[in-house]
């Protein structure tokens, strides 16, 4: 799928402006400028894309209108629950598994939760939807933040985290983010991961987005899929019992409405089974498959939001909903890769935006909201944009001035993972532009936690991309990495402890479950389905779950 | 056919679907909910591996689907599951030796030298090299050798030895990169520093500022 002629014409533009642009570089946004574009262009301003929760702790509240509709269906193990109170399908009273610590999900804070909490000696069973490892952990390319250089400080990454998430995130919760930051790496180090050296042993770190210190630090852009294999490889040899293709699909409170436990379902065979717990991890990952406002995501398979749907009908209160973050460079062209990510490193290592004419027309490494609404305003307001073959209007990201300044093979090295992405489909990122245009990357809100990850409801812990407070209305790049690991282990830690002292009351159950419904009922809410979602619906014709 | 189809065929029934489609969204397209076979999407994960031919060509080729567009006449079927083995070891516990290879994955010494893994490899490792290299126990030239490994499996499939290559490159990955190169010193001090609670002053002379002194510290903060 090579150009077409068309935009082979365009491309000649690009190279025209390139030898004046390169070392010339384009001014910073003032912060009213910033504003003024975020909220004329950026999706979280759009109200049509959002509406209230009229059930719940959040009743009220903005969110996405597709988050919602989710949130609020019936839950898929209902009918389960009505047709039959004692046993099969749903089968409460007989447990299949007993353990301290259960932790549903396993991607990056799942692992890190499970590893630590094993460290701690507690009995951990770790419960996946799909493969271990499967997660957008995997698919964070660019890097992780640790103020580890002797330039750069822990009070100045707090300044950066405050300061990109527009002065809104939980300050307890940045501290413990940027304080826990170098000891996360050191451990990663410490593990075999395979960060980017200088030969004596010096982190190779680079900017990222709205960063004010070379704190990036980076396994060429396989970052993610280094950390994950790694943690995952450790899982694998300290023995810690894994389910694979078992989704949670409510939790179970006891009581006194803590929580003890979890509905699973065997993906494979449909069947649903328990699992009884002192304290319960959630780390189910974003919602980017949910697809707000129609745009591509970059997310994995999984990011169906599940644990948003969980934990919120157990009660736990969320935060920051109504924030989503657009990447600005997802990939509008060629076909096979729209939405996908190119990574941030990418602009980085110098590549810079341009329109039809070959013209910056932002800073690139402004943070990521307002880099994603200048590139919106450059193709809906100014009309600037290149149309692609499918329709798409996208502009260009001048990836071949990475190479015009640092060197020829400075893209090779760096961005193996790019380069092979785009070559598979006969595009070289070394010779030609890539198209570009913001896809729907990460929610920035989630289940609110206190520094040691704990809900709002008794002994269930949040980490990762369902978490939310740390990164208030907008993350940085390299601090989710980053977050995952610091938050999934603080939560392994706490809940282990924490689980040593949990003595279950009464029977746990579901009435959290069917209150919640009747509650829907009374709203008068009939969205035709049931939730969690579990897997998207991508398939034309065909099965159910 | 009409414009811009094409026939293919999954696990021996015939679909006909657009011809921009990757294998993927071809079996979407054809009705499929994916459970297992489908992870990321994006070329990273490794959870697609396929296997499939075209029309009289008798020679298989293999392919992640979310990354390899389909053909006229491709006859696939993925791989759901692999049943590789995997040692345990613990990495504080051993050394980055050929003694260590033997013990944890023996099998790596039977290689044939036949080259199916590196033609099998989706992301263009030279997977027969790597395997030469840990023979040698030089973790570090199969460390970058196998850095682009997403552990798909497909070099498994095709292995006549039963070798598991991608596992015993990661634990050269993880040998190489504990023990073979240098610990970052500077991150080392600074782990200290915060077990001496060097930053904790700061840090909470920051959390006590209004957000309007925050503002001005942040716009006028120097950028490296």
């Amino acid at each position: 799928m090579a150009f077409t002629s068309q935009m082979r014409e365009l491309i000649k533009r690009v190279e025209e402006t390139r030898p004046s642009r390169a070392g010339n570089p384009f001014p910073r946004m003032t912060p009213e400028e910033r504003e003024e574009v975020l909220y004329n262009f950026h999706p979280d301003y759009i109200e049509e894309g959002f509406r209230s929760l009229k059930v719940g702790v959040n009743k009220g509240d903005r969110v996405p209108r597709e988050l919602a509709d989710i949130m609020e269906s019936p839950a898929m193990i209902e009918n389960a629950i009505e047709e039959n109170t004692t046993s099969e399908p749903v089968d409460i009273s007989s447990p299949r598994h007993e353990v301290e610590v259960l932790v549903i999900g396993g991607g990056g804070a799942g692992v890190a939760a499970a590893l630590e909490a094993e460290e701690k000696g507690a009995g951990v069973l770790l419960a996946t939807k799909l493969r271990l490892g499967d997660a957008n952990t995997v698919m964070a390319q660019g890097g992780i933040q640790a103020a580890d250089k002797m330039n750069d400080s822990p009070a100045t990454h707090y300044l950066d985290v405050m300061g990109g998430g527009g002065f809104t995130n939980i300050p307890e919760l940045v501290r413990a983010l940027v304080m826990d930051a170098p000891p996360v790496i050191s451990w990663l180090e410490e593990l075999g991961v395979m960060f980017d050296k200088e030969p004596d042993g010096t982190m190779v770190s680079i900017h990222g987005g709205g960063t004010s210190r070379k704190r990036m630090h980076a396994a060429r852009d396989y970052t993610g899929a280094e950390i994950m294999r790694t943690l995952r490889d450790e899982v694998r040899n300290r023995g810690i019992e894994v389910l694979e293709f078992s989704p949670a699909v409510e939790l179970l409170l006891d009581r006194e409405g803590r929580c003890c436990g979890a509905v699973m379902c065997n993906l494979e065979t449909g069947e649903y089974f328990t699992i009884l717990a002192k304290t319960v991890i959630l780390a189910t990952g974003g919602a980017g498959r949910l697809h707000f406002q129609d745009f591509p995501t970059t997310n994995h398979y999984g990011a169906t939001a599940d644990g948003l749907v969980m934990g919120y009908r157990a009660g736990a209160r969320l935060a920051f909903m109504d924030t989503i973050q657009y990447h600005p460079t997802g990939a509008a062209y060629p076909p096979q890769l729209v939405g996908l990510l190119v990574t941030e490193k990418v602009r980085g290592l110098g590549a810079t935006p341009l329109n039809i004419n070959g013209e910056q027309f932002v800073f690139h490494l402004e943070t990521r909201d307002v880099e994603s609404s200048a590139i919106i305003r450059e193709c809906r307001e100014r009309e600037l944009g290149i149309t692609t073959p499918g329709g798409l209007s996208a502009v260009w990201l001048d990836s071949p001035l990475i190479d015009y300044v640092h060197g020829e093979g400075t893209i090779e090295r760096q961005l193996p993972a790019m380069l092979r992405q785009f070559q598979r489909f006969g595009l070289d990122i070394r010779k030609d532009p890539i198209l570009i245009y913001p896809t729907l990357h990460y929610q920035n809100g989630g289940i609110l936690i206190d520094e040691n990850g704990r809900s709002s409801v008794e002994n269930l812990y949040v980490a990762g991309e369902n978490a939310g407070g740390i990164h208030g209305r907008n993350r940085l790049m390299g601090n989710s990495l980053l977050d995952i690991l610091v938050f999934g282990r603080r939560a392994g830690r706490h809940a282990a402890e924490t689980s040593q002292g949990v003595e279950i009351k009464g029977k746990p159950g579901l009435e959290h479950v069917s209150s919640y419904s009747r509650e829907l009922k009374e709203a008068g809410i009939a969205t035709g389905r049931t939730s969690p979602l579990v897997l998207p619906r991508y398939a034309v014709s065909g099965s159910s779950l | 056919m009409e414009n811009g189809m094409v026939d293919i065929y999954l696990m021996g029934k015939k679909y006909t679907v657009p011809d921009s489609l990757t294998i993927m969204e071809a079996m979407e397209y054809a009705g499929y909910r994916l459970k297992r076979g489908c992870g990321c999407r994006a070329g990273f994960c490794g959870a697609c591996s396929t296997v499939y031919r075209l029309g009289n060509d008798y020679q298989l080729k293999v392919g992640l689907a979310c990354q390899t567009k389909v053909e006229p006449d491709m006859y696939l079927a993925q791989l759901p599951f692999y049943p590789a083995r995997k040692a345990a070891y613990s990495l504080e516990g051993i050394t980055p030796s050929v003694a260590t290879l033997a013990a944890l994955y023996p099998e790596v010494f039977k290689c044939l030298g036949c080259n199916s893994c590196t033609k099998a490899c989706p992301q263009d490792i030279n997977v027969m090299q790597c395997i030469a290299y840990l023979q040698r126990g030089d973790f570090s030239r199969a460390a970058a050798e196998s850095f682009d490994c997403l552990m798909c499996g497909l070099c498994v499939s095709r292995c006549p030895a039963n070798i598991v290559q991608y596992q015993a490159a990661i634990l050269a990955r993880r040998l190489h990169s504990r023990y073979l190169v240098p610990r970052a010193e500077h991150l080392r001090r600074r782990v200290e520093e915060i077990k001496e609670n060097k930053w904790g002053g700061e840090l909470e002379k920051l959390m006590a500022t209004d957000t309007g002194e925050l503002k001005e510290m942040y716009h006028r903060r120097e950028i490296e």
